[in-house]
Order: C-alpha cells, then sequence, then structure tokens
C-alpha cells in the first residue's frame, strides 16, 4: 500500500477516534438519564444519515468538479480545518487553554438531561433522549464526514477512507461498551495534535497540486510537511508553557 | 430568516472557527502558492508555501499573553 494511502486511513481513523470519544460521552450521559433504547436509536439514525450523506455526495464530488478544482478546494479546506485542530491542541498542550475533560463533560450533560421532565424509559422513545443522541453524532460526525469525503476524493479511495473512520467508530463504540464510562484517558489532546497536522500536511500538498506544483519528493513531501509542521507546533508549545505558568514537560501535557 | 442566520453562522463556525487568522492564512497559501507557480518556476512553491502555513499558526497564537 502506497505511503500516502496508509496515512489517509490513519487520518480518517484519528480524526474519527477523536471525534467518537466526544460522542460516546453524549450518548452515555442521554442513556443513562433518558433510556438506552432513545440514546441508541438516536445515535444510529445518525450514524446512518452521516453514512448516507458521504454515500450521496462522494461519488458525484468525484464524477462532476475537475480534479484541479478539487484539489484547490479541499487543499484550502483541509488545510484551515487543520490548522484550526493544531491551534487549539497547541494552546491546550501549552495550558493557555483548558483540556478536554470528559468527565466533566459527562456530568454537565446529565445535570442537564436530568432537569428535563422524567419520563418511562421503558415504555416508549424519550424524544429529549432521542435528540440530544441524534444531534450529538450528528455534529460531532460532520468533521469526519467532512475529513473522508475529502481525503476519498481526492485520492479516489473512499472504500479507505471510509474504513478508517469506520474503524475508529467499532474500536472506540467497543471500549465504551466494556469500560461504561466517559473515556477520559484517550489522550485526546495528542491525537488532535496528530490529526492536526496530517490534515495541513495534506492540505498544503493538495493545495500545491491544485495550483500546478509538482512536488520534487512525490508523496514523501507528506511526511516532510507532517514533520515540518509537528516540530514547528512543538516548539511553538515549548516556547508558550513557561508563558502560561506551566512547568511540566509539554509531552506530558500533550498527551494528558 | 431566522434560520438562514444560523445555517449561515454554523458554517462560518464551521469553517473560520476561533481564529478568522486561518482562514485568511490558508487563502493566502493558495494565492501566494498560485502566483509563485506561475512567476518563480517550480522550487519556489514548494518553499512559500509551506513557510506561509507556518506563519499563519505563529500569527493566529498568543505569542506574548500571560495566562
Amino acid at each position: 500500500m502506497p505511503m500516502s494511502e496508509v496515512l489517509l486511513v490513519a487520518g480518517a481513523f484519528l480524526a474519527s477516534a477523536v471525534e467518537m470519544v466526544e460522542t460516546v460521552t453524549i450518548i452515555l450521559a442521554v442513556g443513562i438519564t433518558r433510556g438506552w433504547r432513545s440514546a441508541l436509536i438516536g445515535a444510529v439514525v445518525a450514524l446512518v444519515v452521516l453514512l448516507v450523506t458521504v454515500a450521496a455526495l462522494g461519488p458525484s464530488l468525484v464524477e462532476y468538479v475537475p480534479l484541479d478544482v478539487l484539489r484547490v478546494v479541499v487543499g484550502l479546506l483541509l488545510l484551515i480545518f487543520g490548522l484550526q485542530w493544531l491551534r487549539k491542541a497547541i494552546l491546550r498542550a501549552s495550558g493557555l487553554k483548558e483540556l478536554h475533560d470528559e468527565e466533566r463533560l459527562f456530568g454537565e450533560h446529565v445535570s442537564e438531561l436530568k432537569a428535563e421532565p422524567a419520563v418511562d424509559t421503558h415504555a416508549a422513545i424519550d424524544w429529549t433522549g432521542f435528540v440530544v443522541s441524534f444531534k450529538g453524532v450528528l455534529l460531532e460526525g460532520l468533521e469526519v464526514v467532512f475529513i473522508v469525503l475529502t481525503f476519498g476524493a481526492n485520492s479516489g479511495r473512499f472504500d479507505l477512507a471510509v474504513a478508517g473512520a469506520l474503524a475508529a467508530c467499532v474500536l472506540i463504540g467497543l471500549v465504551a461498551l466494556v469500560v461504561h464510562r466517559p473515556l477520559s484517558r484517550v489522550p485526546e489532546n495528542a491525537i488532535k495534535f496528530g490529526v492536526g497536522m496530517m490534515l495541513m500536511a495534506f492540505g498544503t500538498f493538495w493545495l500545491g497540486e491544485g495550483v500546478g506544483v509538482e512536488w520534487a519528493l512525490s508523496d514523501l513531501t507528506i511526511v516532510l510537511l507532517m514533520v515540518l509542521y509537528g516540530g514547528a507546533a512543538a516548539g511553538l508549545v515549548a516556547f508558550l508553557r513557561p508563558r502560561a505558568g506551566v512547568t511540566q514537560p509539554a509531552a506530558e501535557a500533550s498527551v494528558s | 430568516m431566522k434560520w438562514l442566520v444560523a445555517f449561515g453562522a454554523f458554517w462560518y463556525d464551521f469553517i473560520v472557527g476561533d481564529s478568522i487568522v486561518l482562514a485568511i492564512g490558508g487563502v493566502a497559501t493558495l494565492v501566494l502558492g498560485y502566483l509563485a507557480v506561475r512567476t518563480m518556476g517550480e522550487a519556489a512553491p514548494q518553499v512559500i508555501m509551506p513557510a506561509v502555513v507556518l506563519v499563519t499558526l505563529l500569527a493566529s497564537l498568543p505569542l506574548w499573553a500571560r495566562r
């Protein structure tokens, strides 16, 4: 398998894993407070909507949009998206922004849902639970759909992008099923750091190809760009940490 | 109308996010890359484009801020 395809699967897998961790927190909160039936039906319906979106938009993107236009648009969006992810990860790793706390978010969701009028969770679908679960999966999943569509459209391998994303869904779903609590120990910020780097590297690469650049190192350029962006980001974390008054090593925070 | 505003706000948040600098930097990478390909040949854009991306990232961070 060519290196760009390995990176493509890894990118889709990791991006999907991060979003799944956040989604699982919402589903768990809904399941515990409003009943598992509504939580799971809402999640499954949202997942079907997301899969249909990929199936409907994916092939038509490749068929009707010229490749260079696709590369420019997709490259630009991926680059901006990657910059957003990496910027947020740098701010969190350096202590300038709070780390994502799944336990705290879980507590907030549970309190909000408990405040809603009680229902007989065994009788029928609880619409509050259904809507919260559906919305949570749909909104978190949209970012993954965007990544799968862009990766798939540019490489022509939707199967690989979808497989990477689905593998993460299954893996995180199974872990959540076993653990049965928010996945607060998943190194979310470190994964976001990696995905941000990858999206930026793919974005720059495809944007360049779209405007006519023939990268001297071909696919290897993507790896080189990842190293460049990753190194710069690590340097920025080290630079920013003293300003945030944080003393522990950067690597520790980026994976906590 | 309300729905349209909400729809626009959703996409603005989705694409632009927390920092508009990133969106501007992305477009600058595209424009400068295009100009470099047309006027400077093959090698220059391969350096210019990643450099603009790095400058964008730098510019989006509060480098001199204190918590």
